[in-house]
């Protein structure tokens, strides 16, 4: 639906100049905001292979990357907080390429974003509606957390308007929505059961619409950032899975590119917290590592200026990247879900361990009484016929 | 006693019948294996270089090709017209007769009554147990199968495969898949308990057939159409 209108995402911004303008370098290009802001051109090519490997391309396209973000001017953004914990906002503030500063206020021109902005109340509001109406079908919009849909939606709304209409207003306007976070993508922790707010995520809330989904908990905002800067580098939207989330991000299982994979072929496993082999980083499995189920880059990319990921740190994956997280990828430290209808602690092999004995001791039970019986006489069988 | 038991030679189990049972039963013994093992890996590497687990999942996709290549080998030679092994036989449900001796093999097994129906090769409620059995197969490589894809995200097994991902997540796939090897487990007691009763006890020859593929018995095969068998288990119409 919006190829066409993702083509045009530079021209955009250049037609955009002049109707709403706040700061005094945001009609430059990218990389000449950067410059003016202090950023050394080595910082910037750096930056540029930072996204080239995050986007999954080979090295020989940083210069392309390079000189497209020389030449494309900011995107505008608004980015819309819904039934949210915050973190994603909190995990791209935290993030390092670039810094903050220039992420935020240089690299992408976010007009609305409810918690970093100095606007507030009907302000804020009014500042969201200016800018939706201007740069309507070219400004990019950015969902952090689930839409509560029960009861009309009124579990969840923002100065006075239930969230699920603000996003059809706001993502129905956008050039394209990303949904950013496990819950904006999928419901994450709020559609959980018993699901009381009815959340769901944004593609389900708004079906019309373009969306990428960046799940994760939080999103991996160098995944955010490389989204939108193969927006600004080839003009369409990157390749989406069958549930909407980039491949270059979301194309491998996380056990597929563990770094403790090799333990796992070898049969070294963690036992219990802290013991012998914990200590020497062996594979997370027994410990209920969701990462055999897990689509995400988190071994690659890591969190935290490529510091760590969970299972670096000696924890399980979560499988917070998934549709259905919490619920289908509980219980956190068991290997299997348990089987919906028997309780807690009622594992698949339980029941069935339970059932074979049962089939078990029902024939030989029944082999007891046979076995008293008299052997049948193939003369009989002739009688009966 | 006056006259002598008449018994007849009857050719049951083809050779390739018989040996997709095998197979069949040498797979899921070592898949059982496998597969608990990679549940639940009780086995411990001494060095990173062992590759025991990688080794015990190879054996494991192994023996799930040999049993998908038997399961599609046997439903293929259901396809020929014979009356002990092709594809009429395994619907007794659908027929009035066929249920009538599922009825009468109930009432055995409940020791209601001994007499077991006219059949020299499988009886009607066994073949019931076979066809809930193949579906189980079916749902095993489904999600046996996906879940061997998601190496590949972009193989053409993952293309192939989507419909079950759209059905189930992963971990959902994991969950049936233990289940399936349950279901299948209480399948062999059951069926190693039933050749023992019907072959020592009742004397049907059921143990002996599966590794010569000839039966010895008084009975006739009749068909509910009118039909009966002869010793190769071809159709032979019968006059009524």
């Amino acid at each position: 639906m919006s190829k066409q209108n993702v083509d045009t995402v530079c021209d955009t911004v250049k037609q955009s100049e002049g109707i709403k303008q706040k700061s005094e370098s945001a009609d430059g290009s990218i990389a000449e905001t950067l410059r003016r802001r202090g950023v050394s051109r080595r910082d910037f090519l750096k930056f540029c292979s930072a996204m080239t490997a995050a986007m999954a391309l080979p090295a020989s396209f940083a210069p392309r990357v390079a000189q497209a973000l020389e030449e494309s001017k900011k995107p505008t953004l608004v980015w819309l907080e819904m039934q949210s914990c915050t973190g994603d906002s909190e995990a791209l503030l935290r993030s390092a390429n670039p810094t903050v500063a220039e992420l935020i206020l240089d690299i992408l021109s976010v007009d609305y974003h409810e918690t970093i902005m100095a606007a507030a109340g009907h302000q804020a509001e009014e500042a969201l509606d200016k800018t939706i109406a201007a740069f309507k079908g070219k400004y990019i919009c950015v969902v952090e957390g689930s839409i509560a849909m029960k009861d009309g939606g009124i579990y969840g709304s923002t100065g006075g308007k239930s969230h699920v209409d603000r996003a059809r207003q706001v993502c129905g306007g956008a050039l394209a929505t990303i949904a950013v976070g496990t819950c904006a993508s999928y419901g994450g922790i709020a559609a959980a059961l018993p699901n009381p707010t009815g959340a769901v995520g944004v593609q389900e809330a708004v079906p019309g619409v373009t969306v990428i989904n960046l799940p994760g908990c939080p999103v991996n905002a160098d995944n955010l950032t490389a989204t939108i800067v193969h927006y600004l580098v080839f003009g369409k939207i990157p390749a989406l899975d069958s549930k909407g989330r980039p491949l270059f991000a979301y194309g491998k299982r996380i056990h597929d590119n563990c770094e403790r994979r090799p333990h796992f072929d070898a049969g070294q496993y963690v036992e219990k917290w802290g013991d012998e082999g914990h200590r020497k980083g062996f594979c997370l499995y027994k410990m209920g590592c969701k990462g055999p189920a897990t689509f995400h880059n988190c071994p690659t990319q890591r969190y935290n200026e490529k510091t760590s990921w969970p299972v670096a740190a000696g924890h399980p994956c979560a499988g917070c990247s998934e549709p259905q997280f919490w619920d289908a990828m509980g219980p956190m430290y068991k290997r299997l879900t348990n089987v919906p209808g028997f309780g807690i602690e009622q594992s698949a092999d339980k029941i069935g361990l339970g059932m074979a004995v049962g089939v078990g001791a029902a024939f030989a039970a029944h082999g007891l009484v046979s076995s008293l019986r008299k052997d049948k006489d193939p003369a009989e069988e002739t009688k009966e016929v | 006693m006056s006259e002598p038991l008449v018994f007849k030679r009857y050719y049951v189990w083809e050779l390739p019948v018989r040996i997709c049972h095998w197979v069949n039963a040498l797979s899921i013994l070592i898949l059982s294996i496998t597969g608990f093992l990679i549940g639940k890996p009780v086995i411990a590497g001494v060095s990173p270089e062992s590759y025991l687990m990688g080794w015990v999942r190879f054996v494991h996709f192994i023996a799930g090709y040999a049993l998908l290549i038997s399961v599609v080998t046997r439903l293929l030679w259901s396809l020929r017209d014979h009356c002990f092994s092709g594809w009429r036989e395994y619907f007794p449900f659908l027929t009035r007769e066929g249920w009538r001796e599922i009825g009468m093999m109930l009432k055995f097994y409940f020791f209601i009554d001994r007499k077991t129906p006219d059949a020299v090769g499988h009886n009607p409620l066994a073949v019931t147990a076979y066809v809930g059995l193949f579906m189980i197969f079916m749902g095993m490589f489904a999600s046996g199968f996906a879940l061997y894809a998601e190496h590949a995200p972009s193989g053409v097994m993952h293309t192939v495969m989507k419909p079950v991902y759209i059905l189930l997540s992963t971990q959902g796939l994991h969950l049936y898949h233990h289940i399936g090897m349950w279901l299948i487990i209480c399948f062999v007691i059951n069926h190693i308990y039933s050749v023992w009763l019907l072959d020592v006890k009742e004397k049907g020859g059921e143990i002996t057939s599966i590794f010569s593929g000839y039966k010895y018995t008084t009975k006739v095969h009749v068909f509910s159409e009118g039909k009966e068998c002869d010793e190769n288990g071809c159709y032979i119409k019968v006059k009524k």
